[in-house]
């Protein structure tokens, strides 16, 4: 192994290490991080562990600023980004159980968010509740707001009303779940 | 004139209305576009030249800003719209409204990349912890009862009390009729038509001590010795004391004022920028 390929494989174990291991409140790691604990070649490490990650599907996901989308990021741009790993593919429903949730609670968290891109990003939490009530014991839907809450997937303020939060933006393809739900029904 | 105030007052009403509709957009995230903005634009415009006191150009500037943020949001809904996410709620709810809910996890499933986190101890992070643990001093140790240190019983005098701001050297009432007539005397000396700017009775030369005065003036107010002149659009503020001390009926609404006298005012004061 050269010198140089032994560095890498340094790094490597290093990102890795920081990418896996939740360090923070939140998980994931921010680009500066990442430059100041790998250098600021950092973002072909994370390209060489996207490429083993592959084979397992997982990915190197990178979030920027406010969820936008960027094509080119800039240096600046990416040190502002934060780094995550996620699955590649999808889950079947099977597996998703295993990861102790209802399956309740992946339609309500699928009603909630595709309402709320629909409305621009935020929308009045007593609709929201009022439109998962059609499907979910009333009891049910306050908890299971409260937990989106919780976990990052949904943020509310003072007056009330819901917005996206930061897994949803890391997680959820708000697109293709929009995209997917109204051909879903064009097929029934 | 009778029909004046009846006309007056419809505006008020339709004014109102505007302001409270374009809340509810905002709020309720409805459509925008279902404000007519000319119409409104037409009715603030017509009703206008009718506001003369502050309360009613309030009102109009009120409905201004809620027609400019309706404005804004009509700007947003068009960007939204020409983005790939825009999709029309409402046949999004119906159609949410006619799946089941197994389809809709499942269809969910597909979109969904959960984040990998671990939350397991590292071979690094036993060791430090090891260490931080063999390098922190028991309980018993950290926690020591400190024993209330002695002091010896001894006396002291009335003067030395009052020096040390626990006793007063005067009662509290003899003290502020003593400010009551400063103010008077002030009035006289520095003030016009029987009353003195604030900052010129409170201010001193050291920041304590005009501190010191305001606090003693907020008693003189609010005990009936002076009364507050506000001029909230020119900004200044006055005292103005009574000849002798009125007293209250319980069935006035006092009002609190809360007047700022930060060090930064009081150097201002003292430049002269600050009346």
């Amino acid at each position: 192994m050269s010198k140089r390929q032994g560095s890498y494989a340094a790094k490597l174990k290093r990102a890795t290490h920081l990418l896996f291991f939740k360090r923070h409140a939140k998980p994931g790691v921010k680009g500066w991080e990442l430059r100041k604990a790998l250098g600021s070649d950092y973002p072909k490490v994370l390209k060489i562990m996207d490429g083993y990650l592959k084979n397992l599907d997982l990915e190197v996901k990178t979030i920027f600023e406010e969820g936008r989308q960027v094509d080119r990021p800039s240096l600046e741009q990416l040190d502002k980004a934060r780094f995550y790993v996620a699955l590649r593919g999808e889950l079947v429903p099977k597996e998703a159980k295993m990861i102790g949730w209802r399956i309740d609670d992946f339609a309500g968290l699928a009603v909630t968010i595709a309402y709320i891109t629909s409305k621009k990003g935020k929308a009045p939490r007593e609709d929201v509740e009022q439109l998962l009530r059609e499907k979910l014991p009333g009891w049910k839907v306050g908890l299971n707001i409260d937990r989106y809450i919780r976990y990052g997937y949904l943020t509310e303020d003072d007056s009330g009303q819901l917005y996206l939060d930061w897994r949803t933006r890391a997680e959820v393809d708000q697109k293709a779940l929009i995209d997917l739900l109204l051909s879903a029904e064009t097929k029934a | 004139m009778q029909s004046r105030k009846a006309y007056e007052k419809l505006g008020r009403e339709k004014l109102q209305r505007i302001i409270d509709t374009c809340k509810s957009v905002e709020e309720r995230a409805l459509d925008p576009f279902l404000i007519d903005i000319d119409s409104n634009i037409g009715t603030v415009k017509e009703y206008f030249p009718e506001w003369k006191v502050p309360e009613d150009l309030c009102l109009d500037a009120e409905t201004l800003h809620k027609i400019a943020s309706v404005v804004k949001l009509q700007s947003e809904w068009v960007k939204h719209r020409s983005t790939s996410l825009y999709t029309d709620p409402f046949l999004l709810e119906e159609k949410l409204k006619r799946m089941n809910k197994f389809e809709i996890a499942r269809t969910f499933l597909k979109a969904w990349h959960p984040l990998i986190e671990w939350e397991q101890l590292s071979l690094h992070s036993l060791s430090e912890a090891m260490r931080y643990w063999n390098s922190l001093v028991p309980l018993d140790e950290r926690w020591k009862e400190t024993a209330p240190t002695e002091v010896a019983a001894g006396s002291t005098t009335r003067e030395e009390l009052v020096r040390q701001r626990i006793l007063r050297d005067q009662a509290f009432s003899e003290e502020l009729e003593d400010f009551w007539h400063q103010l008077q005397t002030a009035v006289v000396e520095r003030g016009e038509n029987g009353k003195i700017r604030y900052w010129d009775f409170i201010g001193a030369e050291s920041y304590s001590e005009t501190v010191d005065r305001a606090f003693m003036t907020s008693f003189l107010v609010t005990y009936g010795y002076a009364t507050l002149e506000i001029y909230s659009l020119e900004e200044e503020t006055f005292l103005v004391p009574f000849e002798k001390q009125i007293v209250r009926s319980g069935n006035i609404q006092l009002v609190s004022v809360p007047i700022s006298v930060s060090s930064g005012d009081w150097q201002k004061w003292k430049r002269g920028e600050l009346k």
